[in-house]
């Protein structure tokens, strides 16, 4: 899930690849564009990432490109810039990605195509290829994966491709930068060879009259353009197409040529269209036929079958997701302690008294309280109570995301979206959610229908997303795991925040199918996906990107709305009507609705705050205790965050603050269950383009949220 | 063709290998287009590769991929007994 204003960060300093520079995307005049184009899991970022040196995050799955990505890169003196298009199956299907890999193809006339394709599946990617090849002629075709293939004893006649096809064809192995410079190359010459005509390379078996209409097509049309092409997009009544004919021709011939498409698509009809996608498979498995010998060794094959007879086992499949999730929260719940508690001791327990002890002989009173018990002890608290948890978490998910385990789930739970009316793509976008819910909403672009896109978008918010873990992680160890031994308590909070999270899927599937029976009726549309081969992660390139995408991502976030947010609060803390302070003001209004829901007013301030970020609703509610409640005093070594035996210090601030099981537990509840974060909102807004449904997904949340917590704080009072 | 000796991908057990005989003139267009793409082409091998925790969807491995396909869509892929 990489977080889209995060892609695209550093250029790498390590590279394998001689000779060449990589550019940033910046305002350098490009000598040339290179697009990028191939099937979904063929290691096409990797080929993006090594050519440009981004490092982008390439997870195991199909959709996680959804839009263009730019880079550039310069070789033998010529600075190319390089488009890496939505990973496609095919350019005939008209899915929103394919019309944009498509599209780049036909108006953005880029000067070179390569086409990646992975080495184990030729004959499937060739398809692909012969269809890049009828839109254009300057074409380089990326055979990758190559390492995988001679695994399995798969070999490629690279040079007779190479002839059959007319282009050139390099053997790669991007993951570990294996034949780059070899591409660069084959890319550059490309580049500078003279414009060639389309060679069309399928027999499509035509229809006489598609045949005479294809010769009136070239006559009047565009010579650079395929008019086999053309013709047949005509025929098809292809809008895109035509469209961009009608910005570039004579009107009168183009009208002519559009009259009688529609006559021939008239007799025709739809069997035509699907004959001629046929005989492109048929020419790419005939191709593959030539090119590709194999011999035959089991034993890989196996692997991934084992494997998928595990996780996708018919009993086991969901208890052993629940205990993956459950160990990565147990690692990090117990793993965060001690660098919790460091970091604790030296920004909150030593740096901060030393701090306000200096600010205060340099500077007024008030502006010593403002930068350093508010601003100062927000960020401080953002970063010791978020980062541990974040530096761990994040590497243990990447590490699933990349061995190719997330397709899996949403194999496991496709069986409930489809009973829910929705997309089985959308597990795949709840996953992402628990990421970052902005990011989620954005690949839902993976869905083609829209009725099942907006549902997904609407109930993204219920994937606990980057910013909610961390509270969910400090509540559960500190009320839930305190509930029981110091032995049991990391499992048991492990429990809990899991607990948590399954409700967040429940809770998705209530309300996809809610949404599917009322405002958003329709029959469940069709689903396909492919199980990509298990791959060894990449341990170095994880923690680079876990830690750099994800980690410094949302702490990045967390420290620019905690900065104004600590100062507001610290204001607000601070300024006194009447003798009391405006926070108290705000406290006794919102208190009683609070302790009406099982919570508190302090939480109620803090999630209007926290509307920018959910971030910092820990720090918020912190802060606003301490300042409110006074802070009380420090234990010996107190400072332990996730430890019970000694997690005085927050303790004792929660219980200043009056805070019960029940507080807890609603927490936990509302963390999971509110409004989405102002970005998601935009987000939201973005894709949806409809105000009516982004306010609804925003209130509809928080009602539900006020919902539980009410019910679920009555409930609890009864006993 | 006879369409008499053919039978659909969903009955398809376990460990069993078919050839794919054609794909049902009732799935059009685009969702044959993407059944074509994803390699469930005429002639190809298949086999089922794995039932899943509802037998529905089904994964079956078809030109080196293994892909899965709710039961609405292995209806349409004909294979040949």
């Amino acid at each position: 899930m990489s977080t889209p204003s995060a892609a695209g960060c550093a250029s790498c300093q390590i590279s394998p690849i001689y000779h060449s520079k990589k550019l940033k995307n910046g305002n350098e005049k490009w000598d040339y564009t290179i697009s990028l184009a191939g099937n979904p899991n063929t290691g096409k970022s990797s080929v993006f990432n090594r050519l440009t040196g981004l490092k982008q995050h390439t997870g195991n799955w199909s959709g996680k490109t959804v839009a263009k990505n730019e880079g550039g890169f310069s070789f033998a003196n010529k600075k190319f810039k390089l488009v890496d298009l939505p990973g496609t199956y095919s350019l005939l299907s008209t899915s929103h990605d394919e019309e944009i890999a498509r599209d780049f193809l036909l108006f953005g006339q880029p000067d070179v195509t390569v086409v990646v394709v992975d080495a184990t599946r030729l004959e499937r990617n060739l398809n692909l290829v012969l269809q890049v090849m009828e839109v254009t002629s300057k074409v380089v075709v990326c055979v990758n994966l190559i390492d995988e293939a001679v695994k399995k004893g798969i070999h490629i006649d690279t040079h007779k491709l190479s002839s059959i096809l007319n282009v050139p064809v390099v053997k790669t192995a991007a993951r570990s930068g294996r034949g780059m410079y070899e591409l660069m190359e084959a890319i550059a010459s490309m580049a500078e060879s003279p414009e060639r005509p389309i060679n069309p390379l399928i027999d499509y078996g035509l229809d006489k009259m598609v045949v005479s209409f294809i010769e009136k097509v070239k006559k009047s049309l565009l010579k650079q353009h395929n008019p086999g092409w053309l013709a047949l997009r005509i025929i098809e009544g292809d809008l895109t197409t035509i469209n961009y004919l009608k910005n570039l021709t004579n009107n009168g011939t183009l009208e002519e040529l559009l009259r009688d498409g529609e006559k021939i698509k008239n007799i025709l009809g739809d069997a035509h269209h699907d004959k001629i996608a046929e005989s492109l498979f048929t020419r790419a498995g005939d191709i593959a036929g030539k090119v590709v010998s194999k011999k035959n060794s089991v034993r890989l094959k196996n692997m991934d079958h084992m494997l998928d007879s595990l996780f996708l086992h018919k009993f086991w499949a969901f208890p052993i997701m629940l205990l993956l999730f459950a160990i990565m929260f147990w690692i990090t719940v117990s793993g965060a302690n001690a660098p919790s508690t460091w970091l604790y001791n030296l920004l909150i327990e030593s740096f901060h008294p030393t701090l306000k002890a200096a600010a205060i002989t340099i500077m007024p009173v008030w502006l010593a309280g403002l930068l350093i018990d508010g601003m100062y002890l927000t960020t401080a608290w953002v970063v010791s109570v978020m980062l541990p948890p974040m530096a761990i978490f994040f590497p243990m998910f990447t590490v699933l995301e990349d061995l190719g385990y997330l397709p899996r789930v949403a194999f496991n739970l496709d069986h409930i979206f489809k009973k829910a009316g929705a997309h089985g793509k959308q597990a795949m976008t709840m996953m992402m959610g628990f990421g970052c819910n902005a990011a989620g909403i954005t690949a839902t672009r993976i869905i083609d229908s829209p009725r099942e896109k907006l549902i997904a978008i609407i109930t993204n918010n219920f994937s606990l997303c980057n910013g909610r873990w961390p509270t969910q992680i400090l509540i559960a160890s500190l009320f839930i795991g305190g509930l029981v031994g110091a032995y049991w308590s990391g499992i048991i909070s492990a429990i809990a925040v899991v607990g948590v999270a399954v409700l967040g899927i429940i809770l998705t599937f209530i309300i996809s199918g809610a949404l599917s029976k009322t405002v958003l009726k329709g029959k469940p549309s069709t689903f396909n996906l492919e199980l990509p081969s298990y791959r060894p992660p990449n341990f170095l390139q994880i923690l680079y990107t876990s830690f750099i995408d994800r980690t410094l991502f949302v702490l990045w976030r967390a420290l620019v709305f905690a900065l104004p947010a600590g100062a507001a609060i610290w204001i607000i803390s601070n300024i006194n009507v009447d003798g009391l302070s405006i926070a108290a003001y705000m406290h006794n209004f919102f208190n009683p609705f609070g302790m009406l829901l099982g919570l508190n007013g302090i939480i109620i301030i803090a999630y209007i705050v926290a509307i920018p970020a959910n971030e910092i609703v820990i720090p918020t509610i912190l802060m606003l205790t301490v300042l409110l409640h006074g802070m009380p005093e420090a234990g010996q070594g107190a400072g332990v965050l996730f430890e019970m035996e000694s997690t005085e210090d927050l303790m004792k601030i929660f219980s200043a603050g009056g805070w019960t099981l029940l507080t807890a537990v609603n927490l936990m509840l509302f963390s999971l269950i509110h409004n989405p974060c102002s970005t998601t909102i935009y987000t939201i807004y973005k894709e949806t383009g409809s105000v009516k449904w982004t306010i609804f997904s925003a209130l509809m949340p928080l009602v539900l949220g006020i919902l539980v917590t009410f019910t679920v704080a009555q409930v609890w009072r009864m006993f | 063709m006879n369409y008499e000796e053919t039978f659909p991908l969903t009955t398809l057990k376990s460990g069993q290998r078919a050839v794919i005989r054609s794909i049902s003139s009732e799935c059009k267009g685009l969702e044959r287009r993407r059944l074509l793409d994803l390699g469930f082409v005429p002639g190809s091998e298949i086999e089922l590769a794995i039932t899943g925790p509802f037998s529905d969807p089904k994964a079956y491995k078809v030109k080196g991929t293994v892909i899965a396909l709710r039961k609405e869509q292995s209806d349409f892929i004909l294979l040949a007994s």
